[in-house]
């Protein structure tokens, strides 16, 4: 890439730059922020004017820089004609633009933003024109959508800026998804997103299957940018921006977006019936209805807009027509309609600025107020209705010339006639934008005295309308050149077709058409006054509220579906995924086939088959009479007894004795929860639905016995033949469970103890966090005293407690020391002290207990975690991996040989976290207690025997 | 053997207990070890990547003990840069729950946050079934009592449906992984994928259970339909710093679903032929739609936010499902970007809705600083809806230029563009009426005696920081995309290479 190319990506980058100075630039005063606004915007049409003479040689300029490859995403740019033209239309409008805006804005408007999102946009529309990949020209062309919904929105405090907003980013940016579509599409036809590649595979496109979804895709970007109908109603109400965007964003450039897409894909995509008919019907449509709406609107920007549409769709029509000529008419009209029509709203803007008012009835006589702003808006308004001298006169002969030409669904008449009568309502309109506003009589009832703008209000539109007459009078040696490179590129190459750009063509159709479009004009608006009355009182739908019902009809369809999904019960979201398992489980089972049983049923032993029906009652009944939590949490334990007798049939001692343990602990906690709970739980649901839920719950029940039945009956090699023959030599253990708990799959359970932990952390700070709540009151002003017992802590239980504890601690470090070869373990042991713990409390009471106690439980959990993750982490020091364990035998007389593991260290960690979560959970009930009304004792006992023996004997 | 590998593991999970009892009293030496440790995370987290660059998959046998019979991690591109991904939203994360204080509002925030943080990276690095599931769990228990961080009413009650449903999860994830030993064997997943390979058709009943079962329980982690019901409640009453940091989590889900419906039940699996997309994909399309739906209907601001983490990854497993290479390192590089997209969005949700005092979408008066939270939604909503300039445009034209498939090609395309637009149009709604409507409303004379109760502090930079930072990584992933998608490229390319991950795991057992 030369020296051009790189000014390509400088010039592409500078007004983004430039987007960053406004809002610092604002802190030395407006002009100041207006200047350095203006900066990057001269400098990069600087560039773009260094770079034109090789493109009006019929260069192009490239530069690419890789992004995205494997996507086919690079950020390549070229300049060819077409860009060119656009590039230096963005630029320049954006400097009068700029100029214009730094005396439109008043003083309370924050002018740097105003001025970041002008360059934003600017860079994002420059983006577009100049963009050799079809992915990039998407990325650009979201961001004008963005940034215009952010110019739209400027005043935000004003509601129809915002709704504006909302409506043309809605329509814009949905335009622009739909052309994703397209253009993946286009792009995947021709095998590369680069546009340089894609432009040269019109055949294979156009032959293409795809061809015709690709096409409506990115027509319904380039339509909804460019304000087609029926997308027109965007537009008009992004009139509520500053005029300055009005001018810029909604008649110089963005709307431009659209028309430039289908220029550029011109070579590619027109030249079908499809293209033909669908564009220029809904060019001819728009043409015709944005120009008969623009005859009615008494907002002078609504005119305006209107009659953007209007011209828009006389553009989109040409490039329908699919003739090159025609496609060269349209570059010319880009022109033109960029001259006059920046100059009329700036026109607009000024009036409204210094009138206070745009309503057309509220004006005129300004031609004596407003003298140069009165020439100005004439000649703007005149090369708009197509009079000769001005330029806007030229593309609308060449326009209706083409019109006469061209046959529409076999007739000859009907695009002539329609197109004149588009160029009618055009100059009528055009006609009533000077007769309303400037002719007239002087009123003395302007909202505000009008009077000329300084001069850097008007330089800018002036500057404009002196193109307006020079392009009018010398159309061949001004814009001639710039159209005829502009227009090759569009066409694609080759041979440009015949024309000539000049004000006298002789006689020609089209001159009779444009003298009945001149004078039929004219007697439209000496008969505006009764025209104006029918079509007030006249029925027809209004886009926007036909947009507005839609848009608040989504809403509330997609409120209703949400809210009535996402209602909040749980049971039903349960009920759902428990469904869905069934479903799914069943429906993959049936896609594969079951092999043969490979194990016989083993016989039921009567005591076995007690048992079970045991555990099958029980069940039921705890479904049954869940609302009676006592009696649940009582049925709970006989289930969990149920599972580990099954157990221990299976010859799973350990889990049996952990089983017992967990259920125990467990156990024993709900029942002190259940002390600040209700009794009973209310019915929620209605019978219908509980019925629902018992079918659910016992099909899936049901699934998951059948899934358990299926492989039993199974066998499978596993990996546990591995741990049984490894456990003693690699493990230095015979109790195989344990070596896989604490060795094999030592990390298993170091990630078990540690949810241990978190849950002890949890209830902790649960428990924190509701005392600091309305719980708290709730559980002071509830009267617990008629369920407590009158002896709390009863003299037997004390003592029995007592005698326990130290049993219990023996057994509890006998589990713990025997864990590696016999049942047992760090994690039973933990629990087995903990009941032994438990049972000091309920007997006497936490306050008594507690005070006897040095260890905080907090810091159990802790050593616990830490010594486990450091005896797993202390294997490093020998360099091997984490939680590998060593072992040795230790001979000590007169103890016998015994063994030292660090896998028993670990266990210690984990009989640490097992405790002191645990009585962490106490501690929580407890403090829950307190609030409850319990007292603190300081006695072991309520009713302490000895205490009367030594009364008795100081009395004795 | 790199004992890197199982520090992003070890070093929260020491940490946590020291934050947790030592530390509990003292919030301010909690927060710097807390930052500190989650900075050495990022570090480790680095130093892991680079080393997996390289292609190798690199493995560490817990206990020494060879796979598949004991515990390995496996440490391959994919789970170098998911750890990566926790670590660097971690610390963002944290950074913000500092500045804004929250950290303070409840007990034990730093421990249980270090604690997630060990959860998520060990499953993440986990190349064990059983230890997956226990990861799981140590990730589900921490992430309920982040969730509660703090209390109330709302929070309390959302936290009951999110632990109950997560639980009914952890109970299929078990019911799952039975049926797979019974019919396996084994829980290493490199030898379950060679396990899953030898079972004919005519065996696969069980095994097809336990694949489907196992996407079930991985889509309740990802919010995928029907068993997404439980997020918009859960995240929009969770402390939105929590919130935040649980965009990760929808991830594991996903990352789940990568590792395991791919290398043990994926492409070539004669057992389970299709069956992972066939269902993943349908689901995945009605996700956009929720998401979508819920976003335009949405009446407060946080579910909004949920909404759209729903509807992302929708678009993201969209891609997962159609279980090709170059789906999948579309639907990687997605997923980074809707990491860090939502957790931005809560953020600054967060910063908002602290100030405006209420997260319903009406017009109140505004804020201080309202151009700069304006500014800041923006661009956050940007990123979410998948605009440009930011990485979720890029991430969506990855995804359908990936999906070209005739029949997908119709349902996916369509969905992810109006499932777009949609979203854009819900949230123009909803930032209009935030930042635009409400400098309308004049402060009232009783919200004004409120304010001098208790003044509104405008938001400082360290507050304000963790929020452009993740825009900033988001504009980052979209300037170097080409290398970022030449990372997640890799990856896919070797995720799908079964063999070479059979054969690190299992192939170099007991030669070290």
């Amino acid at each position: 890439m030369g020296d051009g190319g790189n000014f390509l990506i400088v010039i592409a980058l500078l007004p983004f730059i430039g987007a960053l100075l406004p809002g610092l630039m604002i802190r030395a005063g407006r002009t100041a922020c207006a200047i350095f606004t203006a900066l990057p915007t001269a400098l990069a049409l600087t560039l773009v004017l260094i770079l034109a003479p090789a493109v009006m040689r019929g260069e192009v300029i490239q530069a690419e820089l890789e992004w995205l490859p494997q996507l086919g995403l690079s950020a390549s740019f070229f300049l060819d004609g077409l860009g060119l033209l656009f590039a230096g239309m963005i630029l320049g409008v954006g400097l009068l633009i700029t100029l214009y805006a730094r005396f439109y804005l008043s003083g309370e408007d924050p002018m740097g933003q105003f001025y970041t999102f002008l360059l934003l946009f600017q860079g994002a529309m420059l983006g577009i024109v100049l963009s050799d990949n079809i992915l990039l020209l998407l990325i650009f062309w979201e961001l004008t959508s963005l940034s215009s919904f952010l110019l739209i929105g400027y005043w935000k405090h004003l509601p129809e800026g915002r709704q504006g907003a909302r409506i043309a980013l809605a329509v814009t940016g949905g335009g622009g998804l739909a052309m994703i579509g397209g253009l993946l599409i286009l792009g995947n036809i021709a095998g590369s997103y680069n546009l340089t590649d894609i432009l040269r595979q019109g055949d294979a496109i156009r032959a293409s299957e795809w061809y015709h979804l690709a096409l409506v895709l990115i027509l319904l970007g380039a339509f909804t940018k460019s304000a087609q109908f029926p997308f027109h109603f965007w537009l008009p109400h992004a009139m509520a921006a500053p005029t300055p965007v009005s001018a810029y964003l909604h008649s110089a450039t963005m709307v431009k977006a659209g028309v430039f897409l289908m220029a550029r894909m011109w070579p590619v995509l027109a030249g079908t019936e499809a293209w033909f008919y669908i564009v220029s019907t809904t060019g001819l449509i728009t043409m015709i209805l944005g120009a008969a709406i623009a005859l009615f609107k008494d907002d002078l920007k609504a005119l305006l807009a209107y009659s953007t549409v209007s011209h828009l769709g006389l553009l989109t029509m040409l490039l329908g027509f699919g003739t090159k000529l025609a496609a060269i008419v349209a570059v010319f009209h880009i022109i033109n309609h960029l001259t006059f029509k920046a100059a009329l709203f700036m026109t607009a803007g000024i009036i409204d600025h210094e009138a206070h008012t745009r309503d057309i009835k509220r004006l005129g006589g300004l031609r004596h107020l407003m003298p140069v702003t009165f020439v100005i808006g004439t000649i703007g308004a005149l090369s708009m209705a197509g009079i000769p001298l001005f330029n806007g006169f030229l593309t609308k002969e060449m326009m209706l010339e083409e019109a006469a030409h061209t046959v529409w669904a076999g007739s000859h008449l009907a695009l002539p006639v329609l197109a004149t009568l588009g160029a009618l309502l055009s100059v009528a309109y055009s006609f009533r934008f000077i007769s309303h506003v400037f002719l007239g009589p002087v009123r003395d009832d302007y909202p505000h005295k009008p009077h000329d703008p300084p001069f850097g209000m008007w330089a800018a539109p002036a500057l404009l309308v002196v193109l307006v007459i020079v392009i009018g009078i010398l159309p061949a040696a001004i814009a001639g050149p710039l159209v005829a490179v502009a227009g090759g590129a569009v066409i694609g190459g080759g041979e440009l077709p015949y024309y000539s750009l000049k004000i006298w063509h002789g006689i020609t159709p089209a001159l009779f058409m444009s003298v009945i479009a001149v004078a039929g004009g004219a007697i439209v608006l000496w008969l505006h006054r009764p025209l104006d009355r029918v079509w007030i009182t006249a029925p027809r739908p209004e886009a926007k509220v036909i947009f507005d019902r839609l848009i608040a009809g989504s809403v509330t369809i997609s409120r209703a579906i949400t809210e009535g999904t996402h209602n909040g019960a749980i049971s039903r979201y349960l009920a759902i995924f428990v469904v869905t398992s069934v479903l799914l489980g069943a429906l993959a089972f049936a896609g594969g086939g079951l092999g043969a049983p490979t194990r016989e049923l083993l016989p039921v032993p009567p005591i076995f088959a007690v048992g079970w029906i045991m555990l099958i009652v029980a069940t039921l009944l705890v479904a049954t009479l869940h609302r009676q939590r006592f009696q649940a949490l009582v049925l709970i334990g006989i289930i969990g007894l149920m599972v580990s007798a099954g157990f221990v049939y299976l010859s799973a001692p350990d889990l049996a004795l952990t089983q017992i343990s967990v259920e125990t602990v467990t156990i024993m906690l709900l029942l002190l929860a259940l002390h600040f709970l209700p009794k009973t739980t209310p019915v929620e649901s209605p019978v219908s639905l509980r019925l629902r839920d018992a079918v659910i719950a016992m099909t899936a029940g049901g699934g998951v016995a059948g899934l358990a039945y299926a492989f039993l009956l199974r066998d499978v090699g596993t990996i546990s033949d591995y741990h049984l023959a490894n456990s003693y030599e690699g493990g230095g253990g015979t109790n195989v469970v344990n070596v896989i708990l604490v060795d094999f799959r030592g990390y298993d359970t170091y990630g078990e103890i540690i949810v241990l932990g978190i849950a002890g952390l949890i209830i902790f700070a649960l428990m924190e966090a509701l005392l600091d709540g309305p719980a708290a009151r709730r559980l002071r002003n509830t009267d617990y005293s008629q369920n407590r017992s009158r002896d709390r802590h009863p003299l037997m239980m004390v003592v029995a407690t007592r005698v326990m504890m130290p049993i219990a601690v023996v057994v509890g470090i006998y589990i713990f020391l025997r864990g590696h070869n016999q049942p047992g373990g760090g994690f039973v042991s933990g629990l087995v002290i903990a009941v032994a713990l438990l049972m000091q409390y309920m007997a006497s009471g936490f306050a008594w207990t507690q005070t006897r106690q040095r260890i905080e439980y907090h810091t159990m959990i802790g050593w616990g975690v830490i010594i486990a993750g450091l005896t797993g982490a202390g294997a490093w020091l020998a360099g091997k991996p984490f939680l590998t364990s060593s072992f040795t035998y230790v001979h000590l007389p007169p103890i016998e040989e015994f063994e030292l593991a660090t896998a028993m260290l670990f266990d210690l960690g984990v009989f640490l976290t097992v405790l002191g979560a645990v009585m962490l959970m106490l501690y929580s009930l407890s403090r829950i207690a307190r609030y409850a009304g319990e007292t603190v004792n300081v006695e072991p006992m309520d009713y302490d025997p000895a205490d009367t023996i030594q009364v008795t004997k100081e009395e004795g | 053997m790199n004992h890197w590998i199982i520090v992003p593991v070890v070093l929260p999970a020491l940490l946590a207990p020291l934050l947790g009892f030592v530390m509990r009293h003292d919030i301010t030496l909690a927060r710097v070890a807390s930052v500190a440790g989650t900075v050495a995370l990022v570090a480790v987290a680095v130093g892991l990547t680079m080393v997996a660059v390289d292609g190798q998959t690199h493995i560490y046998r817990l206990g020494d003990w060879p796979a598949p019979f004991g515990i390995v991690l496996v440490l391959d591109r994919l789970s170098a840069m998911m750890v990566l991904l926790t670590s660097i939203l971690a610390l963002i994360v944290l950074l913000h729950a500092v500045a804004t204080n929250w950290d303070a509002r409840g007990r034990h925030f730093h421990a249980l946050f270090q604690f997630q943080l060990m959860g998520i990276c060990g499953a993440f690095l986990t190349g064990d079934i059983f230890n997956l599931f226990v990861f799981f769990e140590v990730l589900l228990i921490a992430s309920y009592g982040l969730m509660i961080h703090s209390g109330g009413r709302a929070r309390m009650r959302a936290g009951v449906q999110y632990v109950v449903m997560n639980l009914a999860g952890s109970t299929l994830f078990l019911f799952a992984l039975g049926t797979l030993y019974a019919s396996t064997g084994t829980l290493n997943i490199a030898d379950l994928a060679d396990k899953v390979q030898d079972i004919p058709i005519e065996d696969a009943a069980l095994v097809r259970v336990a694949a489907i079962l196992l996407m079930i329980v991985f889509a309740v982690k990802a919010a995928l339909f029907p068993v997404q019901f439980w997020l918009p409640a859960t995240y929009s009453n969770a402390p939105a710093p929590v919130a935040a940091l649980f965009a990760i989590m929808t991830k594991v889900g996903a990352y789940a679903i990568l590792r395991v419906h791919t290398v043990v039940f994926g492409p070539g699996a004669e057992a389970v032929e299709g069956l992972p997309g066939t269902w993943l994909f349908p689901a995945a399309i009605v996700t956009i739609a929720v998401g979508a739906f819920g976003v335009l209907g949405a009446r407060r601001l946080l579910p909004l936010v949920a909404f759209a983490v729903v509807g992302s990854m929708g678009t993201l497993l969209v891609a997962v499902a159609a279980f090709s290479p170059q789906a999948t390192a579309a639907a990687l590089y997605y997923m980074l970007h809707s990491t860090f997209a939502a957790a931005g969005l809560f953020l600054i949700a967060d910063l908002v809705v602290t100030r405006r005092r209420v997260d319903t979408l009406v017009a109140v008066p505004q804020t201080l600083q309202n151009g700069l939270f304006a500014a800041l939604f923006f661009a956050a909503a940007i990123g979410m809806a998948g605009m440009p300039p930011l990485s979720g445009f890029l991430g969506k034209l990855l995804i359908l230029d990936a999906l070209r498939g005739p029949s997908e090609m119709i349902w996916a395309w369509s969905a992810i563009l109006a499932g777009s637009l949609l979203t854009i149009v819900g949230f123009a709604r909803a930032g209009s009426m935030l930042f635009w409507k409400s400098t309308t409303v004049p402060a009232a004379a009783s919200v004004e005696a409120e304010e001098v109760s208790s003044p509104m502090l405008p938001a400082g930079v360290a507050e304000v920081a963790p929020t452009m930072a993740v825009l900033a990584l988001l504009a980052a992933l979209a300037i170097f995309a080409g290398p970022v998608f030449n990372y997640v490229d890799d990856t896919a390319t070797q995720l799908f290479d079964r063999a070479g991950y059979i054969s690190a795991v299992i192939g170099s057992g007991g030669e070290e």
